[in-house]
């Protein structure tokens, strides 16, 4: 036991004595997690759209100003041809190019019907696609507005109205930030976790220590949980300052439990230290290591419902992020702060990653065995 | 009972899809409390023989005893009764020279205080530093500190793999004599070295090259096979006597050393006065010949020309 003891020991030691790690584990994830949310954002803003006027009517002028009053919409370019318009696309300028005929009021007056015109920049699909929906949208309120205005309602409408309402459940207000920070904590956690788990471990083998430690009685798994208990609890410091940037930073209050994100976390963290211990197994190199990590939690990141809902995916491509931890702790992490969640919501969630925490760290276990 | 026992070791590794064979049926023994050298050039199979000693690293064929242990079966007595100090320095360079030493004790389940006899003359050295980071001395007190962790748990057979490469003449020195008190505390030593001139220091060397050896005595024994007789040759034009010299028919083998040629002559009958007449007829000027008797790294020249042949 005073192995283990001195092992964790002289861990931490040499953890506190280097201020860059220290500063990579503690305030680089704060920052970040104060940073990302602000700017990962799925609202589309700036949109920026020219608009090539062939009428210059009354009409066009208030719908000019519905656009520009919007706040979604800033105008760049006011013009009275579509080459024009178009131009400031192809300079960038411009993401959006909208029309209007001309005759557009006297159309709309007497036929009571007329077209517009809109030209997107697909480039930023995005962007593109959300900018052409909201002008759609304000055009659309626009319409009905002077709609009202000219023409006569039958005493029974023509068609029927159906209005819908929407309540959206669990975060009213649909803000990002309620779903964006628990997850974003989650992704810094898992990042955190892989990288100083296969880095720590592949820097022994780079400098040699670990030959030196081999010929040594010490035991294999008296070396593992050396190293995987001091980030084990560096996992759960951080994880506790984020959910501390998060109540008093964001404001967003949990409606669950946070003793059970703990619980989750702690096991969770067991197996993406597992999966650091796996990588430092095969890699000779820290830039080996710092590469497979890279690219594999990328995969994990962008598979994992940070910024794409899973169930948007293709179904292959569902079942893929089966297999995958983090998508279960951005899980988790959502369904106990906006949720309230409890224990046995998320039991499912528990076992798939009691499940990863055994495998990933017995094939590291295996594979450090048959390498040394 | 002999402490190291190397049977027909066989190691291959493979690079790049061909066969590189470190070690070609090495055998050897060491007896207890013997310093035993192994001298070869970089690449001759020094560093996978000590790994297959150390548990490190598995032979392809052949067995390997340490104080009677086998190397494979018994990795885990082994690994309590052997002190090994890689060729590279490889301790915890952002822990200070006491944590490291501490370190190193506690995993072998001791403490400094319970072997500080054994270290005692070598820790008084770098001791005025034991609060300074290791990554923070000298090549000569890391060596010191690195043989210090190796010895903490009083091993019984110590392996150093090239513990002089990088360090200074002077430092080497005292290393060596360092070497030989241990030895009088019966700790068997296995030490590998590039450099032939400390091969004389050792009770035994073994001279390997490309994964063979060629040859296991004792310093003198092995300078006495060597047979042709040997004649440091210098004269103002070293580089044109060197071309010259090789192409003599007369010349068995010629080599630089220091400021002279060592010249291995064919015939016994080639005395100094004649390869200073030859010289002179080819134009040289200030020509000095000696006869000298042979070194270790002369026989070691001399026995791998042999094997080259």
């Amino acid at each position: 036991m005073s192995v283990l003891k001195y092992l964790l020991q002289k861990e931490f030691r040499q953890i506190f004595r280097d201020p860059s790690i220290l500063k990579i584990i503690f305030v680089m994830p704060a920052l970040q997690l104060i940073v990302i949310p602000l700017a990962a954002d799925y609202e589309v803003r700036n949109i920026n759209i020219a608009i090539a006027d062939h009428d210059h009517s009354v009409y066009t002028q208030q719908m000019v100003q519905k656009i520009k009053s919007s706040g979604y919409f800033k105008l760049v370019n006011y013009t009275s041809t579509f080459q024009e318009a178009v131009t400031s696309i192809e300079a960038d300028q411009a993401d959006i190019v909208l029309e209007i005929p001309a005759k557009f009021e006297l159309q709309i007056v007497r036929e009571d019907h007329a077209s517009i015109f809109i030209a997107v920049n697909a480039v930023n699909g995005m962007k593109a696609n959300l900018g052409a929906v909201y002008l759609q949208n304000i055009i659309q309120n626009y319409n009905n507005q002077i709609r009202t205005k000219w023409v006569q309602f039958p005493a029974i409408p023509p068609q029927t109205n159906i209005n819908v309402s929407v309540s959206n459940w669990f975060n009213p207000m649909m803000s990002y930030k309620y779903f964006m920070v628990p997850a974003v904590l989650a992704t810094l956690l898992s990042l955190l976790g892989t990288f100083l788990t296969a880095l720590n471990i592949v820097r022994e083998k780079e400098i040699g220590t670990i030959e030196q430690i081999n010929v040594t009685p010490i035991k294999k798994y008296h070396f593992i949980l050396g190293k995987l208990i001091p980030f084990w609890v560096l996992g759960l410091v951080v994880l506790t300052i984020g959910f501390l940037i998060m109540r008093f930073g964001y404001q967003i209050h949990p409606v669950g439990n946070m003793l059970i994100v703990y619980l989750f976390a702690s096991i969770y963290l067991l197996s993406i230290l597992g999966l650091g211990l796996l990588i430092s197994t095969y890699a000779d190199t820290q830039q080996q290591a710092m590469l497979i990590s890279f690219f594999l939690l990328m995969i994990f990141i962008m598979l994992g419902g940070l910024f794409t809902p899973i169930d948007s995916m293709p179904s292959w491509v569902q079942k893929l992020t089966c297999l995958n931890p983090v998508s279960y702790f951005i899980d988790v992490v959502r369904m106990v702060v906006l949720k309230g969640s409890g224990l046995a919501d998320i039991k499912n969630h528990i076992f798939v990653i009691i499940g990863f925490a055994v495998f990933l760290n017995s094939w590291a276990v295996w594979n450090y065995k048959k390498t040394n | 009972m002999q402490a190291v026992i190397v049977e027909h070791i066989v190691k291959k590794y493979q690079v790049e899809k061909s066969e590189v064979i470190a070690l070609k049926d090495v055998s050897f023994e060491v007896a207890k409390g013997e310093l035993f050298g192994v001298v070869g050039p970089d690449g001759s199979g020094k560093t996978s023989l000590f790994r297959v000693l150390t548990t490190l690293l598995f032979a392809d064929s052949g067995a390997a005893k340490i104080d009677g242990y086998d190397v494979v079966k018994d990795y885990k007595i082994i690994r309590k009764k052997l002190g090994y100090m890689p060729g590279r320095f490889s301790l915890y360079q952002d822990l200070s020279v006491e944590e490291n030493l501490t370190f190193f004790a506690t995993i072998f389940n001791t403490t400094i205080e319970e072997n500080y006899d054994l270290i005692k003359e070598i820790y008084q050295q770098i001791e005025p530093f034991k609060k300074r980071r290791a990554g923070m001395l000298s090549g000569g007190m890391k060596q010191k500190l690195a043989l210090c962790c190796a010895l903490i748990h009083k091993p019984s057979v110590l392996i150093l793999d090239e513990p002089t490469t990088g360090v200074d003449a002077v430092s080497r020195k005292e290393f060596w004599e360092m070497l030989q008190r241990f030895k009088r505390q019966d700790i068997t030593i296995l030490v590998s070295t590039p450099y032939m001139d400390e091969a004389s220091m050792c009770d035994r060397v073994a001279l390997l090259q490309n994964g063979q050896i060629l040859a296991i005595d004792k310093p003198a024994n092995i300078n006495q096979q060597f047979s042709h007789p040997l004649w440091a040759v210098q004269a103002s034009n070293m580089y044109e006597l060197l071309k010259k010299l090789k192409d003599w028919q007369a010349v068995y083998s010629c080599y630089s050393f220091g400021e002279f040629y060592h010249v291995v002559m064919k015939l016994d009958a080639t005395g100094g006065k004649e390869i200073q007449a030859y010289l002179s007829e080819q134009g040289f000027q200030n020509v000095e010949v000696k006869q000298i008797a042979a070194n270790i790294e002369d026989s070691f020249m001399a026995l791998m020309n042999t094997t080259h042949d």
